[in-house]
Parts: C-alpha cells; structure tokens; sequence
C-alpha cells in the first residue's frame, strides 16, 4: 500500500483515496483541428513508459478532489516527490 | 488446422514412455539444445515467452525459415507464460478480435498432437458472470456478437450457472447478485509452461536455437533497418528482429528509437492450497474484478485485477488483490475457508483499446507484437502464427492487419475493454 503525501491537503494518505492520471505535463494542442493524424494519435495515446523515474498525475477522489503531480519510481515504487500542477518536478532523470 | 509433428525429435509415446521406464527415467533425451549463438541469423526473435516460441515455432513449420534464434533474458517461458491464470476463450466483441482468438482456439484444440506435446487443454469451459442490468445487456450483445461470428456461446440463467457451478452463490441478496453469464463451452486451461516447453521442443527440432540468460541491449540499425542486436553476450547479426517482449516492450522499442501506445502495469494472481475437485469450469467476473479455476492439482487459480498505475515491480498492490479476494469469497462463500499458497505478479504491457500491437514498424526488418495486456496466454498459438505470416512475408497476415500499430493515428481502435475480462 504507498502513502501518498498529497501537497494540497499537506498529509499521507494511503493510496486507495487516490486514483492514478497517468503521465503529467502533456499539454493540450492548442489547435487540435491542426493538427496531423500522427500528432493527435501522439497526443491521446502515446505515453511514456520508464522503468524508473515517472512524473505522473494523481488524483485525490477521497480528499480534496484535487490533481497533484508526482515523481516516483516504477520499479521500487518509491515516491520521491509530489508537487502541484504548473509547477516543474524538483527530481529529474531518466527512465531506467 | 493439423500440421505433420516434428519428424526429426525422439517423439513422446506409450512406447516411449515404457522403454524409458525400463531404465528408471534416466535416459530421456533433452528437451531442447542449449546451442552456442551463431554470428547470425535469419530472423531473431526477442523475447523466449509462450508467444516468441510459437512465432519460432510457425516460422520454421509454416514458412520453412530456421535460420532462427530466439534470445531470452532469463529462461524460457519465465515471464507472463508463467504467471498467468492460463484461461483460454474467444468471445471477443469484435470481429477483428473475434478472428484472432477464434483462430487461435482452433489452433488449441490440436496443439498438443501438433506438438507432440501434453499441453494439458482442458475445454471445460468459461462462465462470465453479469451482476447488474447493464452487465446482461452487454452480455448478450456479446454473445450475439459471437455467434454471427461462429463463435459458439450463450446466455445463461442464474440457476444453469448453478448447475455449472454448485458451489457458486446466487443468492439475490449477495452483495454481487449473479443476473446471468455468458457462458463458452469451447473455452477452459492449459497448461501454461507446457505451451512454452511445447513450442520450445518443437522449434528447436526445426533447427532453431533457443539462447538463454542473454538479454538484448540494443537493436542495431543501418540505413533505417535493422541489423542484429546486441546482447549481454556480444552482437548477433538478424536480417529481421521480431520483438515479443510483453511488459519490456516499451523498453525495447526504446533500444531502436521508435515510441509505443503501451504502458506496463503488474497483473496480479494467485493459487490456494490444492483442494479435492470442486470447480469443473472457470468462473470469471469483469465486474468484481476476479476470476477463478482448479487445476489438476487441486489449487484454486486465481487471478485480479490489474493495478491502475504504471510499474514494473512484479508484485502488485494489496488493495487490488484485497477487492479480488473479497469478490470471490461473495461468490464462492465456500472459498473463505481457503488458505492462500502464493501470490505473484507478472508486468503486462496494456494497450488504450485493450488489444495487441501484431505490426511492421517504421524501422525495416523490425516487426512488434506486444500490448496483449492482460490476456495475452489464450491467444499464444494465434499470435505466434499470424506473427511468423507477418515476419516471414513482410506484410500483415490478414488477420494481424487491424491490429497494425497505426490504428492509434487512423483513430481504428477495437475496443475490447469489454470482453478483456479484467478492467483496466
């Protein structure tokens, strides 16, 4: 079970009150009708998927219903940081 | 579909099994050679699970191509092959995926005179179960669905699924009322390592080299194609490098720059201490997330959803196996007094529309199947002879071609989140 650190209500919670929301910082295409068939397909479907360093959305359904970013590590499932949308992960790296 | 069994091989028999008896056992051949890696090959294939042999397997049956290595980081049939409920089935809602499925049911039904080999297929058939209104009505529209597609099926009343089952709860005042099933008599188990060790023994027959604790570092190219690859054992030259690696996908496709729709998340399942007969069919329950049959050991197989996040720890979350084993207590009360043997996690690699990646790529000579997701075992024999077509001919086998990987920019999805059996 992870204990999440939600940033906006300042505490752990397990993870069941959390739903996951996939990769963070993809940013909506301005223009989508501008966009080509590999571009939209790009952006709908194609995450990443790194074996280590992840920043991914969360979700806390049971909390404050709010998104928070998160980096963790998918092999160990340690979460390293969380962090509120808008602003930049302080861990960086690359995916193992 | 019956294809003539392996010629060159000491083949299994009665005879066999007696003469060998005679010196206690101890004279059995090897199952497969444990060959040294030649400089290089025809085709290489990446990944030694049930899937990567049975493509090793068709390519040198079917398409007469045995130059062929097949090169496994750990052992042979060690990754999902092994950690599956190894449930087999095809009532898919589609009929893309219908066919698929279809196909490789057949295919099941004679593998092991194929093979030459006791998969152990055991069609004792699928119930899956609806629990509300909208579940029935999905039911039945996949059942219709099966059947124009000459996939036998049918909808089944609570007290038929009684009848079926005896130990099941269909009690209107549980707290997962049972409204029906669909219910496939065709479908059932196998034995998933013997699939693999089946495949294995019947492609190294064919002159093809299974090359163990060797993992692929990186897939060399030239001038857009592929020219072998590298292992942790030094670089093997391919003419064609056709990748089969499940969970790792994403990482392998990495290796030679090309991005993938999957992402890798932990299947969970688990077995409990083996028990007398009791359960002649397996009951699955999309709904409730659980699924459940007894082997011929006598263990309850189990198996639970799969984790919402991404991960490639092989474990899994307690709350995701927490709900499955409440889910099959309600159905099966009988069950609570079980105690659980192992539990265990494998890394599959789940696709938006729940169905698999079978695809050239844009590099030449490499070629993908992956994305299976969560219910990649029913369909081994399937994809592994749709695959080889595409390997083997460089163009999709015809019922490989909607599932090329340009169905995420075309907007061609098949949406089998349905029938997947396990929500994702």
């Amino acid at each position: 079970m992870l204990l999440i650190y939600c940033p906006h209500c300042q505490e752990h919670r397990e993870e069941e009150e959390f739903s996951y929301g996939g990769e963070a910082h993809i940013t909506r295409p301005v223009a989508p009708e501008s966009l080509t068939d590999a571009e939209w397909g790009d952006y709908l479907f194609f995450r990443k998927n790194p074996r280590g360093l992840h920043h991914e959305m969360w979700y806390h359904g049971v909390g404050c219903r709010r998104y928070f970013n998160a980096t963790r590590n998918t092999l160990t499932y340690e979460i390293l940081e969380t962090y509120l949308v808008g602003t930049q992960p302080q861990i960086t790296g690359a995916g193992v | 579909m019956i294809l003539n069994a392996v010629d060159t091989m000491k083949r299994y028999s009665a005879f066999s099994l007696l003469k060998n008896a005679l010196t206690y056992h101890e004279n059995w051949q090897k199952v497969w050679r444990n060959p040294t890696p030649k400089k290089d090959y025809d085709v290489i294939i990446v990944g030694g699970g049930g899937h990567g042999l049975a493509t090793a397997y068709y390519l040198a049956k079917v398409h007469g191509i045995t130059n062929v290595a097949v090169v496994e980081k750990g052992y042979l049939g060690g990754g999902n092959t092994a950690r599956n409920t190894t449930i087999i089935r095809s009532n898919y809602l589609w009929d893309e995926a219908a066919q698929l499925y279809e196909l490789s049911l057949k295919l099941w039904e004679g593998l092991s005179q194929e093979l030459n080999y006791n998969v152990m297929f055991s069609q004792r058939g699928v119930l899956n179960l609806g629990h509300n209104l909208q579940d029935m009505r999905d039911i039945e529209r996949r059942v219709n669905a099966n059947r124009l597609n000459g996939i036998d099926g049918e909808v089944v009343t609570p007290e038929r699924i009684k009848e079926i089952a005896p130990l099941i709860n269909i009690s209107r005042n549980s707290r997962y009322p049972i409204l029906g099933a669909s219910w496939q008599p065709r479908g059932g188990t196998a034995r998933h390592d013997a699939v693999a060790w089946g495949y294995a023994r019947g492609a190294d027959a064919l002159g093809v080299d299974m090359i163990q604790q060797t993992e692929v570092t990186g897939i060399r190219r030239k001038d857009g194609a592929v020219v072998g690859v590298e292992t942790t054992n030094g670089f093997i030259g391919a003419r064609k490098v056709a990748c089969v690696t499940a969970g790792s996908s994403g990482l392998v496709a990495a290796m030679a720059g090309i991005r993938l729709p999957v992402e890798s998340r932990p299947l969970q399942a688990m077995v409990s201490e083996p028990v007398k007969p009791c359960l002649d069919t397996v009951v699955m329950s999309n709904a409730v997330h659980g699924y459940v049959s007894q082997s011929d050991k006598g263990d309850l197989v189990i198996g639970a959803g799969v984790d919402s996040y991404n991960g490639y720890g092989q474990r899994g979350s307690f709350n995701v196996i927490e709900h499955t084993v409440q889910a099959i207590c309600e159905l099966f009360p009988a069950f609570s007094r079980l105690q659980m043997n192992r539990q265990w996690g494998g890394i599959v690699d789940t696709c938006p529309d729940a169905c698999p990646i079978i695809s050239k790529t844009s590099v030449g000579g490499l070629y993908f199947n992956c994305g299976w997701g969560t219910g990649g075992f029913k369909a081994t024999p399937g994809s592994g002879f749709v695959f080889a077509d595409t390997v083997a001919n460089d163009r999709p086998h015809p019922l490989a071609a909607a599932f090329n990987i340009d169905r995420f920019n075309t907007g061609a999805l098949i949406d089998e989140h349905g029938a997947a059996g396990v929500a994702h």
